[in-house]
């Protein structure tokens, strides 16, 4: 049996984002018990295949499967087949091979689960790939904000930086108006993709002081290797000044997130980035129980249809 | 000098065509009567011949590509000349001319000749090759072309790469006043198109892919017509796909550059909205795919003669090449044996223009366009025919390909028209 996957944020709609988002209060709560395991995933295997160098989100699904008592193998790109040339379509095929329920993806490349779904019967999540999608993410994000901030119906949330080379962005803000809140970008005109406004249904502005009207302010991480000369912008100097995320240009009552890592004095001030107005430490944490719920979520049988019982099975021995 | 084709030696066909649209727009014939082919020419006595019912059926001069990629010599496992030219048959086609980037590049005498006498040993349809405009296609240092013009080259490109240095380019503008071949030229600014994969505009912004701008075609071709027009030289451009370009075009035909234009297609029918799928056997080619807009306007280039005629850019690839993600995968996609069908079917059927025109533009504009023989259905001309099913409906790649790969921009898609028998050079080189 072909598993449902979870490749870009676009596959849930706005109720089965809701599902998730309650499920993912309950194992909040689970994560709040002296032992933090329960056996929900007994005798699942789930293989984590991080091609591309990640800590949060490789040590949080980790985590997230062990909580679940699921079996749990991790594979990276370094010190793999992969080193050897062996191509995505065939590592996928020997690791379905061992009948994994679950395989959990993170790769350079964009599509690159669209292409490892066509040679699996396992459910596919999308733990990053390329520029495209991130949606895992989205989810934790707006966890988080709905934890954190409120309703996101009829909220704002406002994305500052490098729009063009983010799939943090480009999940988020399908995500954000998935769940009914407005969203808009504010990059340098070199990081602001072409056709955005259309191409992404937001509006789009140039002017870091447009950051106001906004209820939440996302900031986004500066790769620096896309500074300096031939880059998209000619120095941090500039960048920092022009459109750094800092407490001056925070208005009362904005909150702030960051999908790490954080460069900070660069797209943020250190002084921010510790302000509890800060929400980059609950991502963090939201990020293990938001991965706990989708695992639960792809392999709840039937597919989808129901949200654990109270409590959420007995805890493990 | 002149430009040598090469086809297999073959038995000259004799064979009357019973009842069909005999179609020439180019010759000014549009009847429905018998066509004769005898002793491998069009006209004489229909008696004792083989009659072939063709009722319902269109015989039109054989089409011509100046655009395929043989991968002969280097990569015969993905094409060569036999299957290529088969491929050419299947489609229609009648000649064709393989591009240089092989390996090695054909950029001396010797590849040259070794291609052109295998060739005449293997070829289902007449073959030219094109020799590259610089050595391996680097971009620095002209390649031997009074030689090459000697040897029989169908003219001088570095397809697949730009000739980025504008003084290169120039002085093999100056050079082609020796070898009288045209510069058939891949219009692109490397650096424009960057790390590019797809058209930049609003699906590359969804999918997160980097994007290549049109201009960084529309840039180049401004370049190379200023250049074309101060030395006197002659440009053909491959594959346009920008609005821009076929922009630049017109303005450079209507104050007298020597410039012709093809368009593939691929281009002519499908938009970046295909790139969704995120599928690069199908939908990953450089130029890319561009806009509704774009295609419009090449659709209009074409009809008004800016663009002088259809190429396939004919790019057979693995299927293990192109598993990968869509980034990872090389560009390119076949078109030899789907060019005719899909353009009746997207662009004659839904009425974006005539079938008249489209024929013109498939084959005598292409060979005009490229100093070839220019097929004919008149009496007495060599038998260069298309023998075409218009309404016969096909599923691309349902019953193979004559291709050796099968990375068809269409693989999958119902189509509407089928070459039902094809006689190139007065040979038959493909019967449904």
């Amino acid at each position: 049996m072909r598993r449902r996957s979870l490749l870009t944020i676009a596959d849930l709609d706005r109720v089965e984002i809701a599902r998730i988002l309650r499920v993912s209060n309950r194992f909040a709560e689970v994560m709040e018990r002296d032992i933090k395991k329960v056996p929900t995933l007994r005798g699942r295997t789930i293989i984590n295949m991080f091609f591309e160098s990640s800590t949060r989100t490789a040590t949080s699904f980790e985590l997230a499967g062990k909580r679940l008592s699921a079996d749990v193998v991790n594979v990276k790109g370094s010190g793999s087949s992969v080193e050897k040339g062996e191509t995505l379509k065939d590592t996928v095929i020997t690791l379905s091979s061992y009948a994994p329920d679950v395989l959990v993806i993170r790769h350079a490349s964009v599509g690159a689960c669209q292409i490892a779904a066509r040679y699996t019967d396992a459910a596919v999540v999308n733990a990053g790939d390329g520029k495209h999608q991130h949606p895992t993410q989205t989810l934790l994000d707006l966890f988080t904000i709905e934890r954190e901030v409120g309703p996101l119906d009829g909220l704002h949330v406002a994305f500052v930086g490098d729009i063009a080379h983010s799939r943090v962005a480009r999940s988020g803000i399908r995500g954000f108006q998935t769940m009914g809140a407005r969203v808009s970008l504010i990059a340098p005109p070199t990081l602001l993709p072409r056709d955005a406004e259309t191409a992404l249904g937001v509006s789009a502005s140039t002017d870091i002081r447009d950051m106001a009207d906004a209820d939440v302010v996302y900031v986004l991480r500066m790769q620096l290797e896309r500074m300096g000369p031939g880059g998209f912008v000619p120095s941090l100097r500039e960048y920092a000044a022009t459109y750094g995320v800092n407490h001056a240009r925070l208005r009362a009552g904005q909150r702030v997130m960051h999908a790490g890592p954080i460069n900070r004095g660069v797209e943020i001030s250190g002084e921010l980035a510790d302000d509890p107005k800060a929400l980059i430490e609950r991502q963090a944490a939201n990020g293990m129980v938001v991965r706990m719920a989708v695992l639960y979520d792809l392999l709840a049988e039937p597919a989808g249809a129901t949200e654990p019982a109270e409590p959420l099975g007995a805890v493990a021995a | 000098m002149a430009v040598r084709l090469v086809q297999r030696p073959g038995a000259a066909a004799s064979l009357v065509l019973r009842g069909v649209r005999v179609l020439d727009p180019a010759a000014g014939i549009d009847e429905v009567r018998d066509l004769v082919v005898r002793d491998g020419r069009i006209g004489g006595s229909p008696e004792g011949l083989e009659e072939v019912s063709a009722a319902g059926l269109v015989a039109v001069p054989g089409f011509v590509d100046p655009h395929v990629h043989l991968r002969t010599p280097g990569r015969e496992d993905l094409e060569d000349i036999a299957t290529g030219s088969r491929a050419a048959a299947a489609g229609g086609f009648v000649t064709i001319l393989a591009m240089p980037n092989t390996a090695p590049v054909v950029d001396t005498a010797p590849v040259l000749k070794a291609l052109l006498e295998r060739g005449e040993q293997e070829a289902a349809v007449r073959v030219g090759f094109y020799a590259a405009i610089t050595l391996g296609q680097a971009g620095r240092e002209l390649t031997e072309q009074a030689e090459l013009a000697e040897v029989g080259a169908a003219g001088f490109t570095d397809d697949g790469h730009p000739v980025s240095d504008a003084e290169v380019m120039r002085r093999a503008l100056q050079y082609q006043r020796i070898t009288g071949r045209p510069l058939v030229l891949h219009e692109e600014d490397p650096r424009l198109s960057g790390r590019g994969v797809v058209h930049e505009g609003a699906v590359a912004t969804r999918l997160g892919l980097a994007g290549i701008p049109s201009v960084s075609e529309s840039v180049a071709v401004a370049r190379d017509a200023t250049l074309a027009e101060y030395e006197g030289g002659r440009i053909h451009i491959c594959h346009v796909s920008a609005a821009e370009t076929a922009e630049e075009i017109r303005r450079a035909k209507a104050r007298g550059v020597r410039i012709t234009g093809e368009v593939t297609p691929h281009h002519l029918v499908l938009t970046d909205a295909a790139v969704e799928s995120l599928d690069p056997t199908r939908h990953k080619m450089n130029p890319p795919l561009r806009e509704e807009s774009d295609r419009q306007a090449l659709i209009a280039a074409l009809t008004d003669g800016t663009l002088d005629c259809v190429a396939t850019d004919h790019a057979p690839h693995a299927g293990d090449e192109k598993e990968v993600p869509f980034e990872e995968a090389p560009f390119g996609v076949t078109g030899l044996e789907t060019a005719f069908a899909a353009c009746h079917t997207h662009l004659v059927r839904p009425g974006h223009m005539p079938l008249e025109l489209l024929v013109r533009r498939m084959g005598p504009d292409a060979a005009a366009a490229l100093d070839l023989p220019v097929p004919t259905l008149a009496e007495g001309a060599v038998a260069d025919v298309a023998l075409i099913d218009p309404e016969a409906r096909v599923v691309v790649g349902l019953e193979g390909f004559q291709s050796r790969s099968r990375n068809s921009a269409f693989l999958g898609e119902e189509l509407y028209g089928r070459v039902m028998l094809t006689i190139a050079g007065g040979q038959v080189a493909w019967r449904a």
